[in-house]
């Protein structure tokens, strides 16, 4: 308040600061200016205190302004609807503990949507409301997942604003720069100077961001400095060139592989083993073909592996960690590192033309079935190759396929990674139906969102199959909320008949029909929620 | 007064409070926790069994149906009326959270009911005569202003005492003046000198500016008081504040204001008995900002819900006392509706100087409300502060605006640039609490 007054109080018979000092002092100890001892000395303290206070609150003035902000960098993206506007503010206010814990009843998980709204709003290009923005750097602040999509819509007036609030630090930390000063990226000379001068994680955050421009250029500033980087900044900067992987890079990975740290050694043989036409890859095909072959002695064509007996040096430079882990024997650890880093390509030559299904269907002998498969599946995902990976995948309703086989469940998800998107939903959906959704959270997962019509469609069949048994409904909590979050909204329609509370069956646990009706009801609410949403985002042709 | 099976609202209940400190009482009764066998008829009778610290419950039955007002009786030995378990039944019921079913009235509950029946039908005329003549309600003002009389005498000397022994005494840990002196004030009838005092015990042994905000407060304490005894030799809108602030019950009887009434911001206060609405309106046609004021029970968000940023076609009238802003609200003649008026502006300078001509009316006043046009939200040390664009002057932001989160909804908002800013302007600084942007947009709530 000082800062307002201007100086009134000096002109008064008694100052202030007088005032002050008798009042606490007390009119025992000391008599007030202008007045005398006695009775009426508090009184006259008092009287004299109300006229200075009004005085002096009367006769505020503004103070002297001080420095103003720098003002924050212009959004070009065009405004949100004012609807979607809105929709934002209510899934920010829907934080943890704001709505009270416990059971959540009916009510949609609003926070659980927050990362698709901010998706389907990056993707149509909309800017941040202002005032939604210090709600936005909240949230991310509280979930790191949501940072990159949360920073990314919240543009440049969020980064200026975070400036002002060290709670927001984050943000001028996961974003190079404080969104003024990051070259662009034909810049050359900027990206120069921010490469050599930059911190680590504007580094990295620039070398990503070239890499996934211009390959190239990336690569050669990379190439540039490479010798004097330290072991652990080579690694990371190694591996963002995963993203645009091509045949160019192969001279640079090749003088990788005689790196002076061992981590960076292997993740440039993984690279080049990525590159099936590389000279690596090559080296490979030649080291596991000589490892595995037809065995035609049998009555039955079958699979014979022969896993090497030394990891010479060769191998060690193209990648080969000659030390197994505890526990796992010398020669299948080191025939699996060649098996995957094999180009796939190479078997049907070296097994007499047959086609991928034909070689995995083969027999394989001496109990090497689990290794070799496995390094096929890891061989699969790291080349992308769905052929293989289709035929390592097998019929979705063979009944190895819900047990423990061969091939893991994790595997399995990763192999469906290499499929399209509808390859990946049929078969993940022929798979729900034959074995039920308790092993089935993991493949979800790598469906792409919203689910295709079969996904969907089996994940409600099989939900309603486990209602009709009589479980509870959160035994498949983790499938509800995924389906809450991935069900295309279109299917609200045909869920209908679920929300009804069914008549229990005799061998039913107690009240289950009632939960399993509320959680249905809570499914049908965030699809007709999300549809919302994307409506609201798209915005009426004018 | 009300219709038959029409449920209440909490502001309505609280309306029937004798004093504040029913009203309190009854906020805190007015929850499921003590209450057992409650329940209402359809015909606007509403009971309850009230375990409130006694041996046996009280029995406490409402009719809220009577033409002449409501009516009730409570086994309770409280001597307000309504006592405070009605209160508490009626927010209960007014709640309406299933915690008062309808149902049969208990044997105990139509007794009364049945007496009063019999009754008003032998006394027709009841309610115009006997208690509710004006002649009686002069008696009862009379009484009341000789016991706020009686605590004003008794605040000046409590005043004085200090004084004399000096403030610093005041501001050792455990000093016990404030709460008892606020529990006499209460006794007297003056609610607005017992908010006061209980205030100035916040402000001691708050740090370096303690004593300062102290002397200040006792002071205007102490120029409330003593405006209370001289109030006969006041100027009459002086006198109407002077009552007002000290707490005498006062009725909005200005003349009916219609108008385009803009809802420039709302926000709640809430003390551990009760929640306060404030509602800030712009008449825009009149040009008048005007406050209105709702309350609720703890934990229970009061009535009034007007969305900020509508217009509402509605006639609003002035309590009493000079250049005070409150109203209320009267006639609604049609749903708030979006708008895009917005108050026109002022500068730094000029706000100031408002509330400096503010005080010649009111001089407790803290703060006025004030729109400020072109102002820049700039960082100021540990605070903040609205800076004209276009001069070198700025209102420093209030500590508690400081610390709230629509600071940053308007430093956001204003990206360094000058936004419209709707707030109070007083002596602690410039409390933000609506903004709207340069150019075309929509207000941002700050509070």
């Amino acid at each position: 308040m000082s800062r307002t007054t201007t100086a009134v109080g000096t002109s008064l018979p008694d100052s202030w600061e007088e005032l002050v000092t008798t009042a606490l002092l007390g009119t025992d100890r000391r008599t007030p200016a202008g007045s005398v001892p006695g009775p009426d000395a508090p009184s006259a303290l008092l009287d004299a205190a109300a006229v200075a206070t009004v005085r002096r609150r009367a006769g505020l003035r503004p103070a002297r302004a001080a420095e103003r902000p720098r003002p924050a960098p212009d959004d070009p993206r065009p405004p949100l609807p004012s609807a979607a506007a809105r929709r934002l503010a209510m899934l920010l206010a829907d934080r943890p503990g704001v709505s009270g814990g416990g059971r959540r009843g009916t009510a949609p998980d609003l926070m659980e949507l927050l990362p698709q709204w901010l998706a389907a709003a990056n993707a149509r290009g909309f800017a941040a409301p202002p005032a939604a923005l210090p709600a936005l750097l909240d949230a991310a602040r509280g979930r790191t997942d949501l940072r990159p999509a949360a920073l990314r819509f919240a543009g440049p007036r969020a980064l200026w604003l975070a400036r002002f609030n060290p709670d927001w630090r984050f943000a001028l930390r996961s974003t190079p720069g404080d969104g003024t000063s990051t070259p662009r990226l034909h810049d050359t000379e900027g990206v120069r100077r921010l490469w050599e001068e930059g911190l680590f994680a504007e580094r990295v955050a620039l070398l990503a961001a070239l890499r996934s421009r211009r390959p190239a250029a990336a690569r050669e500033l990379l190439a540039a400095g490479w010798a004097t980087e330290r072991a652990e900044d080579r690694l990371m900067f190694l591996d963002s060139l995963r993203t645009g992987l091509g045949p160019d890079d192969e001279p640079f990975l090749e003088q990788a592989l005689a790196d002076r740290s061992r981590n960076v050694r292997a993740t440039a043989a993984e690279l080049l083993s990525a590159l099936p036409g590389s000279a690596l890859a090559e080296r490979m095909a030649v080291r596991a073909g000589a490892c595995v072959a037809v065995d035609h002695t049998r009555d039955t064509p079958t699979l014979a592996v022969e896993a090497p007996h030394e990891c010479d040096a060769g191998m060690e430079r193209d990648g080969v960690v000659a030390r197994a882990p505890a526990g796992r024997g010398e020669r299948s650890w080191w025939l699996g590192q060649l098996v995957e880093a094999a180009p796939l390509g190479s078997w049907s030559r070296r097994l007499g033309g047959r086609t991928p299904r034909e070689i995995v269907a083969l027999p394989v002998a001496d109990g090497w079935q689990g290794e070799l498969h496995a390094a096929w599946c890891r061989a699969a995902v790291r080349q992308r190759d769905a052929v293989w990976s289709r035929a390592l995948l097998g019929e979705p309703s063979a009944p190895e396929a819900g047990g423990p086989g061969a091939v893991s469940l994790a595997e399995r998800a990763q192999l469906l990674g290499t499929l399209d998107a509808a390859e990946r939903a049929e078969w993940v959906a022929g798979f729900i139906e034959t074995h039920g959704l308790s092993e089935a959270f993991q493949l979800l997962g790598v469906c792409a969102v919203p689910w295709a019509a079969p996904v969907g469609r089996a994940v409600v069949d099989a939900l309603n199959i486990a209602r009709d048994a009589g479980s509870y409904p959160w035994s498949f909590s983790g499938v509800m909320g995924l389906a809450e979050r991935c069900l295309d909204p279109s299917e609200a329609g045909h869920l209908d008949a679920l929300l009804a509370v069914p008549d229990e069956p005799e061998d039913a646990s107690p009240g289950a029909g009632g939960y399993w009706s509320e959680a249905f009801q809570r499914l049908v609410t965030t699809l007709r929620l999300r549809a919302a949403m994307l409506t609201e985002l798209t915005p009426a042709a004018t | 007064m009300t219709q038959q099976g029409v449920r209440w609202t909490a502001d309505q209940v609280l309306a029937l409070a004798p004093d504040s400190a029913s009203r309190t009482a009854g906020s805190e009764l007015g929850t499921a926790g003590p209450w057992s066998g409650a329940g209402s008829s359809g015909e606007g009778t509403v009971w309850g069994l009230c375990a409130d610290g006694g041996s046996a419950p009280y029995r406490t039955v409402v009719d809220v149906a009577d033409a002449a007002g409501p009516a009730c009786q409570c086994s309770c030995p409280s001597r307000g009326f309504p006592c405070e378990h009605a209160l508490g039944l009626l927010l209960l019921w007014a709640g309406g959270d299933g915690a008062v079913p309808r149902g049969e009235a208990p044997e105990w509950a139509e007794r009364w009911i049945a007496g009063r029946r019999t009754r008003a039908e032998r006394e027709p005329a009841a309610g115009s005569s006997g208690s509710a003549g004006p002649e009686a309600a002069r008696r009862r003002a009379a009484r009341r202003a000789e016991r706020v009389t009686a605590g004003a005498v008794e605040l000046e000397r409590r005043l004085a005492d200090l004084l004399r022994g000096g403030l610093a005494a005041a501001e050792q840990p455990g000093y016990g003046l404030w709460e008892e002196t606020a529990a006499r004030m209460v006794d007297a009838q003056a609610p607005g000198l017992a908010a006061r005092v209980r205030e100035l015990g916040a402000f001691a042994g708050t740090g370096p500016g303690g004593p300062v905000r102290l002397l200040e407060e006792c002071a205007l304490l102490h120029l409330l008081g003593r405006g209370w005894l001289r109030r006969e030799r006041l100027p009459e809108g002086l006198a109407a504040t002077v009552r007002s602030r000290v707490g005498l019950p006062v009725s909005a009887d200005g003349p009916a204001v219609r108008d385009h009434w803009l809802v420039l911001a709302r926000y709640d206060t809430a003390d551990s008995r009760l929640t306060t609405r404030r509602v800030w309106l712009y008449g825009t046609d009149s040009g008048r900002t005007a406050l209105l004021l709702s309350y609720g029970a703890a934990g229970r968000a009061p009535e009034l819900a007007l969305p900020v940023g509508l217009a509402l076609d509605a006639e609003l009238s002035a309590y009493p006392g000079a250049g005070q802003p409150r109203m209320a609200l009267g006639e609604r003649f049609a749903p708030p509706a979006p708008t895009d008026a917005r108050p026109p502006g002022t500068t730094t300078a000029r706000a100031a100087a408002r509330y400096g001509e503010a005080l010649r009316d009111d001089p407790w006043l803290d703060a006025v409300p004030v729109t400020l046009d072109r102002v820049i939200p700039a960082p100021d040390g540990d605070g903040w502060q609205l800076a004209d664009a276009d001069e070198d002057a700025a209102l420093p932001l209030t500590p508690a605006a400081r610390s709230r989160p629509g600071l940053w909804r308007l430093v956001a908002l204003s990206g360094g640039a000058p936004v419209k800013v709707f707030g109070e302007c007083g002596h602690q600084g410039f409390t933000p609490l609506a903004a709207w942007p340069e150019g075309a947009g929509e207000v941002v709530p700050l509070c």
